[in-house]
This record gives structure tokens, C-alpha cells and sequence, in this order.
């Protein structure tokens, strides 16, 4: 493996002038990213997610070469992105949900060929590239028609198409979801999805819709205030804020004492004692299966996955600890 | 909506051109790419172009009665002759639309939105790119909005054509700078946009200085001599409009002409490169507005 973003210390600052009284302005500092560690090897898909204003989107743009940082050190594909910025564009993609990178008077057909000047892609490849997209992303449809009068699913798809044309070796995406119907979104997740089993392409995803991560990422980074309060897979999210599975067992009659089950904490009991819900800690679900089987008769049993949308709630709600 | 049986969407192979070519040729490949898209886009807009041409056609009969007025019976006026002065105008209300000195606000606008960021992250300086564009857009012009003032203005005056041979590359030498010099002028007024996040201020100075010293409103070697090489030697506007015409007028001797186009290239060349400058200064302090 390889690393394809290295980013230590990263920080950026801005100034924004603020009425202070009727003609004075004061000056004041807005720390947007305050110093964020990023390895994120070849191949890998990351989640990088965080409440409004903390700097994902800062993060990427100092990632990508337009903002330059306050601070810290940054390479992206081995190349330093402000001061290597149009040499880093060869090697990398970028889809913003929230603004377009196509030519609002083209058709998306001129707008991909246009493109294939301007990276300089060998027709062949470019050939080859487009027609893969062209399948997995239905474009045929709508290829001629002008990006101004694109709906915003098919707008998004002639997006993420552009961005993949000249091979990137890591697609930058900011909330490629935002807007999209329930169809589109599954569109762009199930192309995202089939991007990331090749390896070759390093994703970077930031969004505030979890399902995208859930469908998609192993990894995950979130931030707060500038700095990263998580770094791990989903499942170490889970654990460490102490969301699990839990275990609903419909009992026929209710019990009087519900067992304690070794590896699996009652958590509460419900409908006047003939719900049990039990959290699976270390036990597994035919474990609670077979501790409750002896005592009651046992008519129903769900299983409920811990939902990131608590977990990523209660993580944002909680102050800043430095750890 | 989606098909997935197609699978390796993220190979990756190296962009890297056939050893044959060398880069000038494939940098020149990329500027006719984005120049050609410029005029494609341009030229959706037909009724623009349309009504652009009536009202330059129009304004090209009031100007042309004014200034002959102004010819009156001596039949000449500031070293021109009637004919040259028809020509002057009719020339000036196509050439207008083709340096287009007022109405481009794309930059400002990108900026102001945050689009900009888009651009940077193109693998072309955005100097380049938008410069290329902006040729398309003037190859563009040329056809829907210069001709048909030079094909109406004869109908109605007599107008002067060029004796000298000369005059014909140097003119069509002359256009191309003033496109490219008036190019780098717009971009620098959009570039406040930068630091002043509007530019509606700096617009409407533009718009004044270049409506009055460009040679629009009148021509400029009405001035006196002295004022005249002032605006010449120490600031773009002549070179925007006044010089294309006059060489194309043949008001001076083709020694004359060339030394015009000559100081034309030298204003170019230099704000082109303060194009770059500024670019690179305002990417320094830039802040990409809003997620």
C-alpha cells in the first residue's frame, strides 16, 4: 500500500471583519481547521464527516490546491497542492454536490470532450472511460442535451463522469448526494460503491447523509471545530460511543424476573414485560436465542443494527476533548 | 437507473501523450480546444447576437451623422475624410461587440459564488483558460456581430477601403491584440472581485474610462496632440479600439501603423502578465465562498 494523502498539522485560518458600533469594524480570527493528521493510503474509502462549519470542506479544498493553509504540511499524491496545483489536477477528481464543473451552454457530450483536451487524455482511454460511465451511469439519454437544462441526478452524473475521465488517482467528493431523490442517490452510491471494489481509485467523501458512509466507507474521520474527533472503521465508532446491536425478544407471557444473560445486558423491558430487549456485548444473537428459550415461549425475534445517525448525533453534541 | 455490470470504472492508466508530440503543440492542442468551446457557447445565444447587432446598428447611424456634422463642409475632421470617418464608425460598432469592452462579468461572478474553485482545480492557469475562451467567444463575434455592421454602413454612406496591402494584416493583427489587451483589462476588473468581493465600483469606472478613452464615443485624435500621446504611451484604453481603426482607416503612413500595433503588443504582453501576477496574488488570500 501507498499513501496517497499525507496531511500534518493542517490548519487554516481566516479573517472576517465584524460591525463593532456604527463605523468600526474589528477584525477577527475564525479558525476553520485547527491542525488535522490525515494518512489515507491507496485504494482506501473515506468517510470524512463532521457538523456544519467544522471544516470538511476547508479540509478539502487545502487537499485540493485552492486554499492554502495557515499551517501544517499537505501532499497529495506526492505533490505539494498549492504550489504544484495544476500538475496535482492531473492526478486527482473533484465532484462538488453544491456547484458545477461541467460548461453551463454545452451539451455534456462537448463538455467530456472539452475535457479531453484540457487533461490531455489519449482518445483511446478517454474512449474507453467514457464508455464505461456512459454504462454504469445511464448518460445515453440525456448526453446532447445542455447542462443548464439537466435535471440535478442527471446533472450529478455528468459530474462524477467528468471528474473520472482523465483517471484520477483520488476523487475528492463534497456531499455528492445533496438534493438527490431517493433513485439518483442510490445511482451515485452503487457507482461510488463499484469504483471503490476496483482499488485503484482512493475516495474521499465528505457528506451529511450517513447512509452514503454506511453504503460505502470503511473509514471514517470525523471532525468538529477544526479537529478530528474520530478516526476508525464504523463498528470502532459504535463501540466506542457504546451503540450496539440490540435484540428484541416477543415473549408470550411476560416474565417476572427477565434473565441477565451473560455478554448481553437487558437494556429495557417493554409491553408490560413480554418484550425483552437485550444488547448483544460480546454474546452472539443464537446465545440470547438459547438463554431465553428454557424460560419462555418465545414468538418473535428482531435484531436492531445500532444506528449511525445516534451515534454521529451524540458525537457532535459532545464537547471537544483532545485525545 | 443503474446498470452494474460493467466493473472497472477506476482503472487507472498514466495521461501521459505520445512521446511524438512535443508540449508546445499539445499546449496550443488544448488553447483551440477551450477557444472552440468558447465560440460553441457564445453561439447558443442567437437572439443576443440579434439584438446586439440592431442596437450597434443603430447607435452606427447616429454616430456617423454626428461625426460627418461634424466634417461639415471642409469635408474633414481630425486628419480624416468623410469616408474614413464612416468607416471609422462603421467598423467601431462591430469591432465593440468583438473586443466586447463592457458586459463580461463571468469571473467576478465565479468568484462571488465560489465557482472559481472549480477552475482552479483544471489542469490549465485559469489566465490561460479564460483567455482561450475568450478568443472563441471574439472568433464568435466577428462573424454574428462585426460583419453585419460592415456590410450595412456601406449601404448608406460612402465609406473608405484600404489601398495599401499592407493595411489588411496589420488590421487584422491589430484586432487580435485589442481582443487579447481588452481580454487582460476585464480580467483585472473582475479580479477585485477578489479582495472587494463586488465589483460594481470598479465596473463603472472601467465602463467610463474605456467608453471615453478607447475611442468610442469620439475619436481620440480630436484630442490635442499632447493628450494624445499621453493616452497612448501611458495608458491601454487607445489601444482597445482607436488603433484597430485608424489602421484600418489608413489615416498615417504604414510606418505609423505598425509602431501602433507595435505599442498595441507591448500593452498586451505587459497586462497579461499582470494577470498572472494579480491571479497569483489573489489565490493566495482567497476564500472560496460558502461549503
Amino acid at each position: 500500500m501507498s499513501l496517497v494523502i499525507e496531511a500534518q498539522g493542517l490548519r487554516k485560518e481566516f479573517t472576517v471583519r465584524v460591525k463593532a458600533g456604527r463605523l468600526r469594524r474589528e477584525r477577527r480570527r475564525v479558525i476553520a481547521v485547527d491542525g488535522i493528521d490525515l494518512r489515507v493510503e491507496r485504494g482506501e474509502l473515506l468517510g470524512y464527516i463532521g457538523p456544519n462549519g467544522a471544516g470538511k470542506s476547508t479540509t478539502l479544498k487545502m487537499l485540493t490546491g485552492v486554499l492554502t493553509p495557515s499551517a501544517g504540511q499537505v501532499r497529495v499524491c506526492g505533490l505539494r497542492p498549492v504550489p504544484q496545483r495544476t500538475r496535482l489536477a492531473l492526478g486527482i477528481g473533484v465532484v462538488f454536490g453544491q456547484r458545477s464543473q461541467l460548461w453551463w451552454d454545452l451539451p455534456l457530450r462537448d463538455s467530456f470532450d472539452l475535457l479531453r483536451h484540457v487533461y490531455r487524455v489519449p482518445a483511446a482511454e478517454h474512449a474507453a472511460r467514457l464508455r464505461r460511465c456512459r454504462g454504469l451511469l445511464d448518460l445515453d439519454g440525456f448526453l446532447d442535451i445542455p447542462v443548464r437544462q439537466l435535471s440535478l441526478g442527471q446533472r450529478m452524473r455528468g459530474e462524477l463522469t467528468a471528474a473520472l475521465l482523465h483517471g484520477p488517482r483520488v476523487l475528492f467528493l463534497d456531499e455528492p448526494t445533496i438534493g438527490l431523490d431517493v433513485v439518483s442517490k442510490q445511482a451515485v452510491r452503487g457507482f461510488l460503491a463499484e469504483l471503490g471494489r476496483a482499488g485503484d481509485t482512493t475516495l474521499v467523501l465528505t457528506t451529511h447523509d450517513l447512509a452514503d458512509i454506511e453504503r460505502l466507507c470503511r473509514r471514517l474521520v470525523v471532525i468538529d471545530h477544526g479537529r478530528v474527533v474520530h478516526d476508525g472503521t464504523i463498528a470502532e465508532l459504535h463501540r466506542r460511543y457504546g451503540s450496539r446491536r440490540l435484540v428484541v425478544a416477543e415473549l408470550d407471557a411476560a416474565l417476572v424476573t427477565p434473565p441477565a444473560l451473560p455478554g448481553a445486558p437487558l437494556e429495557r423491558v417493554e409491553a408490560d414485560g413480554r418484550r425483552l430487549v437485550y444488547a448483544l456485548d460480546s454474546a452472539g444473537v443464537a446465545e440470547v436465542v438459547a438463554g431465553l428459550a428454557g424460560l419462555a415461549t418465545l414468538r418473535d425475534i428482531s435484531i436492531l443494527e445500532p444506528d449511525i445517525e445516534d451515534v454521529v448525533a451524540r458525537l457532535y453534541r459532545t464537547p471537544i476533548h483532545s485525545d | 437507473m443503474l446498470r452494474m455490470e460493467g466493473s472497472e470504472v477506476g482503472s487507472v492508466t498514466a495521461t501521459v501523450a505520445s512521446p511524438t508530440d512535443s508540449n508546445v503543440i499539445l499546449w496550443f492542442r488544448t488553447f483551440g480546444a477551450i477557444s472552440l468551446s468558447g465560440f460553441r457557447r457564445y453561439a447558443t445565444y442567437r437572439q443576443a447576437a440579434l439584438a446586439g447587432v440592431v442596437t450597434n446598428t443603430v447607435f452606427g447611424f447616429l454616430r456617423c451623422y454626428v461625426l460627418l456634422a461634424v466634417a461639415g463642409e471642409a469635408g474633414a475632421a481630425a486628419g480624416y475624410d468623410r469616408a474614413q470617418l464612416a468607416t471609422f464608425v462603421w467598423a467601431g460598432q462591430g469591432l465593440l461587440a468583438v473586443v466586447l469592452l463592457w458586459g463580461w462579468t463571468d469571473l467576478a461572478d465565479r468568484i462571488r459564488t465560489g465557482d472559481i474553485a472549480g477552475d482552479l482545480l483544471r489542469p490549465v492557469h485559469p489566465v490561460t483558460s479564460y483567455l482561450a475562451t475568450d478568443l472563441g467567444r471574439a472568433g464568435y463575434a466577428v462573424l454574428a456581430r462585426m460583419l453585419p455592421p460592415i456590410l450595412i454602413g456601406p449601404l448608406f454612406f460612402d465609406v473608405h477601403l484600404p489601398a495599401r496591402w499592407p493595411t489588411v494584416p496589420l488590421f487584422a493583427g491589430s484586432v487580435v491584440l485589442a481582443v487579447v489587451l481588452c481580454f487582460a483589462c476585464r480580467f483585472l476588473v473582475n479580479a477585485t472581485a477578489y479582495w472587494l468581493q463586488d465589483v460594481r465600483g470598479p465596473m463603472m469606472l472601467w465602463m467610463l474610462a474605456s467608453g471615453v478613452l478607447a475611442g468610442l464615443y469620439f475619436p481620440l485624435r480630436f484630442l490635442p496632440e499632447g493628450l494624445q500621446r499621453v493616452l497612448w504611451f501611458g495608458t491601454p484604453f487607445p489601444s482597445l479600439l482607436q488603433t484597430p481603426l485608424d489602421v484600418l482607416v489608413e489615416r498615417d503612413p504604414t510606418a505609423v501603423q505598425v509602431g501602433l500595433v507595435a505599442l498595441q503588443a507591448g500593452w498586451a504582453v505587459l497586462l497579461l502578465v499582470t494577470c498572472r501576477l494579480v491571479q497569483r496574488r489573489a489565490e493566495r488570500r482567497l476564500v472560496v465562498q460558502g461549503g
